[in-house]
């Protein structure tokens, strides 16, 4: 070893050479690879330099496309550039690829390999989306630890510049990308060795630049267009010599040695595997024990991919092979077989063809880890034993249960090849808790501390509030290969006391292995809370138990709710990893760095944590026998409907990786209102209504991110049968005067965010803390409440009819969106809730990726629902950048068969009746009265036309739902709207259809962590923007009105709902495209969202978000078209800003800065009141459009 | 005239120091406090909630949401520059000192001892020529004795002065059973002087939302009296430096000042009210007030007031109160 040795993960392990390795950086975020960009921006934000002594340059663009045109543009300039992808990004890139390729640019692009989204989108890891690059031209270089992604950047950077190749390093997504893992890194004096300076200046000399100029891109015909393609084939014919000769130069410097094609195993091996990527890892290490152990395995791991080097592959065989299996990850539905396996087959092929080589083993080829599924040694085997057959099976999969084409090997998943001096420890936590912090926080100080080697790998599930994380970690002497999770851990920690009732958490336990629980309970007393099957289990495995009191120590210690420093003590406490002294040095030697910046404070309070976390751990005595009643708690309610028992419930369970292929519907097709199924039970206080403070106003419900508390008027006889505690009052006035009224909270759905008692007007005369809302401990309200809930949903709906749509009685509609995992205060998923309660019967929803579709549809549940008639939003995430589009066609797609349907219903007139088609065609659905009419009227249509024969009567009644007006809505977040899918919004909005849509404006790419957006307002810190954003955040609103038809509004439901209400009514009966606005707080923002209404009116006064409505249709009233729905700004801008620490980091870092940029941001809000104004005063002269 | 005068141990060219007030965020406004004549300048407080709770903000609001969602690590740059406010201030501290030649007192508000009071010490690095102490404390718990809070303010003075070698000033409230022994106690725990009184913010109730409304009024100059008597009062039993702050609006209530025993005048909502520029005026009726009574120096007129010197101490005692109260009636 001779380099630094580090703890990182693949994504710094390759960020760290390319940064170097660079002048211009491009780039756009994407998971899994969007670290590699951010750490990027943040090193020349702090001015590190490259190798030649100069800042990259890195700027963030509004798509992958626009990424790689940005570094097609600065390789073409003479520049060293790079960028970093995955999935649909690279597939934006392909484009610029071929260019880059074609014109033989040196290039080196770094790719954390993701599943490209086929019936179902995936942010986890597999080989889909490099496959698809396979004809770019470009060199594919794959690496599969992250040594060596952090190894093989180096080599790439350096191979690309002899050999004029592009390149496309590539890693698994997550496997790689997110494993930490101890790697020596590659330093300067190396890299700059290993970088040929004279390639770099014929880079230059072949630069654009008008001192010698020249031409590219020219356009060629037939003549010619052939022989020059073909001119650059030496170049690609050279790039495995290149590769060669860079490994070879590398092992000289760094001492790591690498082949194009490495073999591993028995020398003379009669069964042979061949892998790319962090699968190869796992097949080393099981090779190894098969051959420690006899057998005649061995593995060919492919590194240069492309251009494949067929000898080099073929010589890497041992000449003794027999029977190959060739696994890939990825899946090319109707191809004779996946990429790497016809390559294999091509390559024997044609070698022995060529007379080159005898070899003539069988070869079969499998996939395997589609997604991120797990590849574990048991698989390894299970596809080796396989080849011992006669007639091994060919096209196989390995890791799933295929019953429906029965393709799946079965494997022996006793089979574990763990070394006992490999110490394997699982945490469970909650996301909140900061568990994964500590856990790398530990994985440092072992793996920089000692000579131990360290590993950490964290599976998150999908939720953004109450979300679960499990830390996978490995300490050990050698170097660890073993990419699939720990499932024989010596350690397994339980953050959350109440993960032993819902998960089985000690699954993972190794015979004797030690447990510690985060409980509440005394030593003496914690077996008897422990459920029946953790009983039995620990038992049968002999475990030992340890426990503390985390919460409590964690707020003795001024840390509420942060119990992770109080639980890495522990496991250095009992672990035995390290000598308990040196590892209580360690961990307060790692919070002094950590949190020294951030003040003496939090050092003080985690030293005390620490100090207070070894006197309250205990080992709990266990008994000989199980004394426990309590079974694990069922994964979804017993009412729920089969699927969701058998498919849903096994996913929330965690069961998901045991369901079979026949499980699963085959084009991605999901049921709606399963979100209900899944009792999170994530709160530890919700509200409590007081009906007699309550003045009914209904905010609560409004606000309420997760639908879990809801207001309704019913019938007063509805109360005989309510539960004892059930709690009503008589409505106050207005049109359901007479009637009760209930505010009721879904005490097993609420987040316990707080936003409702934030909002609630009504307090308490005599006593004003105490409000018609008030927050109380869950566990004793629990039962009643739950009984409540289930009562209040059981009565009857009020009458739509009746219902004024205002922002009071909108909230007495059932919302169609509910219970979704967004986080706790949420201010985007206020908005979607109030368009299912007025739109939702009759809505379509097509959705840009983003924290939208990953809330409102990222499985194992969905929160859109229906009402009891059936109808519900349909809903459906094509891709990020096309959301605009797509939901056009969705638009279009209706309204085609909405005419077909009308000119059936009046080709029939003869049978329908000349009345009812009439009143059919007149009717435009403006209103809830109108559609339930002509719902009732296609129950005639349907009625008359039953029984006929004639086709073209069969068509109408196959389509005459169309007849009912369908509100097409188009939802997602700045980062669509403002950057990857404005072209084609742009052109949707132009086209005058009659399309809504919904911009959740956070200001930032929330989903992907925090990235800047062209929404992102001047002064406010985000990544891609690390010293906040200087330019003024895009103005998307004024836009979309200079069209002149397009229906526009801002809105900001905190600062006033009425407005929003109003908004949403007139976008929707606007018949042709509408755009509303809506200003959403976000946990991005930094602060306690429960004041997230309170910020939202600061925003609006201070006029940074003035409200407004843009409505075409009053020109023809002789009206100015723009509504201004919020007053002149205050100038109070300072005080909304310095509210969030997106500014207020901002203004730490550099106070002058930031005071200019508060006083040009200032001057702008006055000159956009300005132009505002003026919309609003005077007619406008041009004519609406008809839509 | 010899305006000179000796604050803390800092010799000053006359007593007017522009006092705690928001104009030091500003550099062009410091400037103009200078060029106006003030002959020091004091930062507004930093407060011990302040230096807790930027360091507990980040953890709070940010880090809590980090590492919880495979997409998301965190949601904001994890930037090395990261600065807290406290930090902010001892810059601004640096930028004062280079800016205007005049010297600077940095100003602590908090009353429990902690980590916080290592920025005492981090004041006198960044260059404060002296460091004023607000004890401010407002106590709500019947569990709380006075002898608590005595105690405890005692024990922050003197870790202070443990940790500085530039002088300590101690801003208190009026609000003591027996100022004079609390006073003495104060000086003998290490404090270099005292300066009367705080102001604070009040809290105000805004009568139709039922919700509690901070205020912060700028002062009148009526407020200067009750100053004056306790100027009176302690400067002439307990020697140390003592400062007015609270209610100078003219060069003739400096006047009163220094002769019921001020050392320095800081003045605060005359420049927040009429600009900076006011310093200059102040300064000259200073001037001319005593050049048209024919005194020497400042130094002739100062303490000439106080409880030991005046001609009828009973205008400062409880017979005033009597007095003032018959008067009342009968007008």
């Amino acid at each position: 070893m001779r380099g630094k040795q580090v703890t990182l993960d693949g994504n710094e392990a390759v960020a760290h050479v390319a940064h170097r390795s660079s002048e211009v950086i491009a780039i756009y975020p994407i998971t899994p690879s969007s670290s590699m960009g951010e750490l990027s921006d943040e090193w020349s934000a702090q001015g590190r330099k490259n190798l030649w002594g100069q800042v990259p340059e890195v700027i963030e663009m509004q798509s992958e496309a626009g990424a790689a045109g940005a570094v097609h543009g600065a390789l073409q300039a003479g520049s060293l550039a790079t960028t970093f992808t995955a999935s649909q990004g690279l597939l934006l890139m392909i484009p610029n690829m071929y260019k880059i390729a074609g014109e033989l640019t040196p290039f080196v692009m770094h790719v954390a390999a993701r599943t490209l989204a086929t019936h179902a989108l995936s942010i986890f890891g597999d080989h889909s989306d490099v496959m698809a690059c396979r004809q770019t031209g470009f060199a594919l270089l794959c690496s599969g630890s992250v040594q060596e992604a952090h190894d093989f950047a180096a080599i790439a950077h350096a191979a690309t510049l002899k050999a004029r190749v592009p390149f496309l390093h590539f890693f698994d997504g997550f496997r790689t990308s997110h494993e930490v893992a101890k790697v020596e890194l590659v330093d300067d004096d190396s890299l700059r060795a290993l970088y040929d300076e004279g390639a770099i200046h014929a880079h230059r000399a072949r630069a654009l630049s008008p001192d010698h100029p020249v031409l590219r891109g020219s356009a060629q015909n037939p003549d010619t267009f052939f022989q020059a393609r073909e001119a650059c084939n030496p170049f690609h014919d050279a790039v495995a010599g290149h590769v060669e000769a860079a490994f070879g130069q590398f092992a000289e410097l760094v001492g790591r040695r690498y082949g194009l094609c490495d073999y591993v195993g028995h020398p003379q091996a009669e069964r042979v595997l061949v892998m790319m990527g962090s699968g190869a890892e796992t097949a080393q290490e099981t090779v190894e024990h098969l051959v420690a152990k006899g057998e005649k395995v061995g593995l060919v791991k492919v590194r240069l991919y492309r251009p494949f080097p067929l000898a080099r592959f073929v010589a890497a065989l041992p000449p003794s092979t027999r029977a190959i299996a060739v696994l890939d990850r990825t899946k090319e539905p109707g191809a004779v077989g996946e990429p790497l396996y016809l390559d294999v087959v091509t390559a024997l092929r044609e070698l022995r063809d060529a007379g080159e080589t005898k070899l003539d083993p069988r070869v079969v080829g499998g996939r395997y880890g589609l997604s991120s599924k797990e590849f574990t040694p048991a698989m390894v085997k299970a596809v080796l034993d396989e080849l011992t057959v006669a007639r091994p099976r060919n096209h196989f999969t390995v890791g799933i249960v295929d019953d429906v084409t029965h393709r799946s090997l079965a494997w022996d998943k006793s089979f574990d090849i763990e070394s006992p001096d490999v110490v394997r420890a699982m945490f469970w936590g909650l996301g909140s808790d900061g568990t994964v912090g500590a856990n790398k926080n530990s994985i440092k100080i072992i793996g920089e501390g000692t000579e131990l080697f360290a590993q950490g790998y964290f599976v998150y599930d999908s939720k953004k509030s109450g979300s679960i994380t499990i830390s996978h970690l490995r300490f050990g002497p050698r170097p660890i290969r073993s990419s699939y999770l720990v499932t024989s851990a010596n350690f397994v920690a339980c953050h959350m006391f109440g993960f032993l009732e819902r998960y089985d958490v000690l699954a993972g336990a190794a015979p004797g292995a030690t447990v510690l629980l985060n409980s509440p309970y005394a030593p003496e007393k914690l077996w008897d809370e422990l459920p029946r099957p953790v009983q039995q289990e620990i038992l049968t495995k002999r475990l030992k138990l340890w426990t503390i009191d985390a919460a409590l120590v964690a707020n003795e210690s001024g840390m509420r709710g942060r119990i992770n420093t109080v639980m890495q003590t522990c496991f250095f406490a009992i672990s035995g990893v390290l000598p308990r002294e040196k590892a209580i040095g360690a961990i307060k030697a790692a919070i002094q760095k950590t949190y020294g910046k951030k003040g003496q404070e939090l050092v003080e309070r985690n030293f005390a944590a620490v100090d207070a976390a070894l006197a309250h751990l205990h080992e709990v005595p266990v008994p000989g026998t199980v004394t426990s009643k309590l079974e694990l708690l069922p994964p979804v309610s017993k009412d729920a409907p089969d699927f969701v028992q058998r498919v849903t419930g096994a996913m929330i369970a965690g069961h998901g990786d045991d369901l079979p292929v026949s499980a699963f519907p085959p084009d991605g097709t999901w049921p709606v209102g399963t979100s209900r199924y899944e009792k999170r039970n994530i709160a530890a206080e919700i509200p409590v209504w007081d009906t007699k403070l309550c003045i009914q106003c209904n905010k609560c419900a409004l606000f309420c991110p997760h639908a879990a508390i809801r207001a309704k008027v019913f019938e007063p006889a509805a109360l005989e049968h309510a539960p004892g505690t059930y709690k009503s009052s008589d409505v106050k006035a207005g049109e359901f005067a007479g009637s009760k009224f209930t505010i009721q909270v879904a005490p097993e759905d609420c987040t316990g965010c707080g936003l409702c008692v934030a909002v609630c007007p009504a307090k308490d005369k005599s006593n004003p803390r105490h409000k018609a809302l008030d927050m109380a401990t869950q566990a004793p309200l629990l039962a009643a409440e739950r009984e409540n809930y289930e009562f209040f949903l059981g009565l009857a709906e009020p009458p739509r009819e009746k219902v004024k749509l205002d922002n009071k009685g909108t909230q007495l509609l059932e919302p169609l969106f509910e219970y979704s995992g967004a986080c706790a205060g949420c201010g985007e998923t206020p908005y979607l809730k109030l368009l299912t309660q007025v739109f939702g019967d009759r809505t379509v929803i097509a959705n840009a990726t983003g924290c939208s579709s990953i809330y409102g549809g990222n499985l194992p549940t969905t929160p859109y629902t229906t009402n009891r008639d059936g109808r519900g939003p349909a809903w459906a995430n094509s891709l990020f950048e096309d959301n605009a589009e797509f939901g056009l066609g969705i638009r279009l797609g209706i309204d085609a068969l909405r005419s077909e349907s009308l000119a059936l219903t009046k080709a029939h007139a003869g049978v329908l009746g000349e009345e009812l088609v009439a009143a059919i065609e007149a009717c435009e659905g403006r209103d809830d009265a109108e559609i339930a009419a002509q719902r009732e009227r296609v129950k005639l249509v349907r009625e008359r036309l039953r029984g006929s024969k004639e086709r073209p009567a069969q068509r109408l009644l196959q389509i005459a739902d169309y007849l009912v007006r369908k509100s097409v809505w188009l939802v997602g977040g700045d980062g669509w709207a403002y950057d990857i899918g404005f072209g084609g919004l742009d052109h949707v909005i132009s086209q005058g259809r009659d399309v809504n849509i919904l911009v959740l404006d956070t200001e930032v790419y929330s989903n992907t962590g925090g990235q800047a957006s062209k929404s992102t307002p001047r002064g406010a810190a985000a990544k891609f923007a690390a010293n906040g954003k200087s330019l003024g955040k895009k103005d998307l609103a004024l836009m979309a009105m200079s069209y002149g038809h397009v229906y526009v509004a801002r809105v900001a439901m905190g600062a006033k709902d009425a407005q929003t209400v109003k908004a949403l009514l007139e976008a929707e009966s606007y018949r042709g495209p509408s755009l509303v606005i809506a200003y959403s707080h976000c946990i991005a923002h930094g602060y306690d969202m429960a004041f997230g209404p309170e910020q939202q009116k600061l925003a609006v006064t201070s006029g940074t978000w003035p409200l407004y409505r843009y409505d075409p249709r009053r020109v023809a009233a002789g009206e100015a078209p723009l509504v201004l729905d919020s007053g002149t700004p205050t100038g109070a801008i300072g005080a909304y800003m310095r509210n969030e620490t997106r500014f207020r980091m901002v203004e730490q870092q550099d106070p002058a800065r930031f005071k200019a940029m508060l006083e040009t941001t200032q001057a702008e809000i006055r000159a956009r009141w300005d132009v505002l104004q003026r919309l609003a005063e005077k007619p406008h002269v041009q004519e609406p459009a008809k839509s | 005239m010899d305006l000179t005068t000796n604050y803390l141990g800092l010799r000053l060219p006359h007593p007017l120091v522009a006092g705690a007030s928001p104009l030091v965020d500003d550099l062009e406004l410091v400037q103009r406090v200078a060029d106006a004549g003030a002959s020091a300048i004091v930062m507004h407080s930093l407060f011990e909630e302040q230096i807790r709770g930027e360091a507990l903000a980040r953890e709070r609001f940010h880090d809590v949401h980090a590492l919880s969602h495979a997409e998301a690590p965190s949601y904001l740059p994890a930037s090395d520059e990261f600065r807290l406010g406290p930090d902010e201030y001892l810059e601004q501290i640096r930028r004062i000192r280079r800016r205007v030649p005049i010297p600077v007192i940095a100003s602590l508000n908090g009353t429990t001892e902690g980590s916080w009071l290592a920025y005492a010490r981090s004041t006198q690095e960044a260059g404060a020529n002296a460091l004023e102490l607000n004890l401010y404390e407002l106590v709500t718990s019947i569990d709380v004795s006075a002898d608590d809070v005595e105690r405890r303010s005692l024990d922050v003075v003197r870790a202070v002065r443990k940790s500085v070698t530039i002088p300590v000033a101690v801003k208190l409230s009026p609000f003591y059973t027996s100022l004079p022994r609390f006073a003495s106690q104060l000086v003998a725990s290490g404090a270099d002087g005292i300066v009367l009184f705080n102001r604070f913010y009040q809290a105000d109730i805004d009568a139709d939302a039922l919700e509690v409304v901070r205020s912060l009024r700028l002062s009148e100059p009526g407020e200067l009296l009750l100053r004056l008597r306790w100027l009176a009062i302690l400067s002439a039993q307990v020697r140390t430096s003592y400062a007015v702050s609270g209610g100078v609006h003219s060069g003739l209530d400096a006047v009163k000042a220094v002769m019921a025993g001020a050392d320095c005048v800081q003045v605060v909502s005359a420049l927040l009210r009429h600009g900076p520029e006011r310093m200059g005026t102040l300064l000259s009726e200073l001037r001319e007030w005593l050049e048209q009574h024919e005194y020497d120096s400042l130094e002739q007129a100062r303490g000439s007031m106080n409880l030991k010197r005046c001609p009828d101490p009973r205008g400062f005692e409880r017979a005033n109160y009597v007095q003032v109260l018959q008067s009342w009636r009968f007008e």
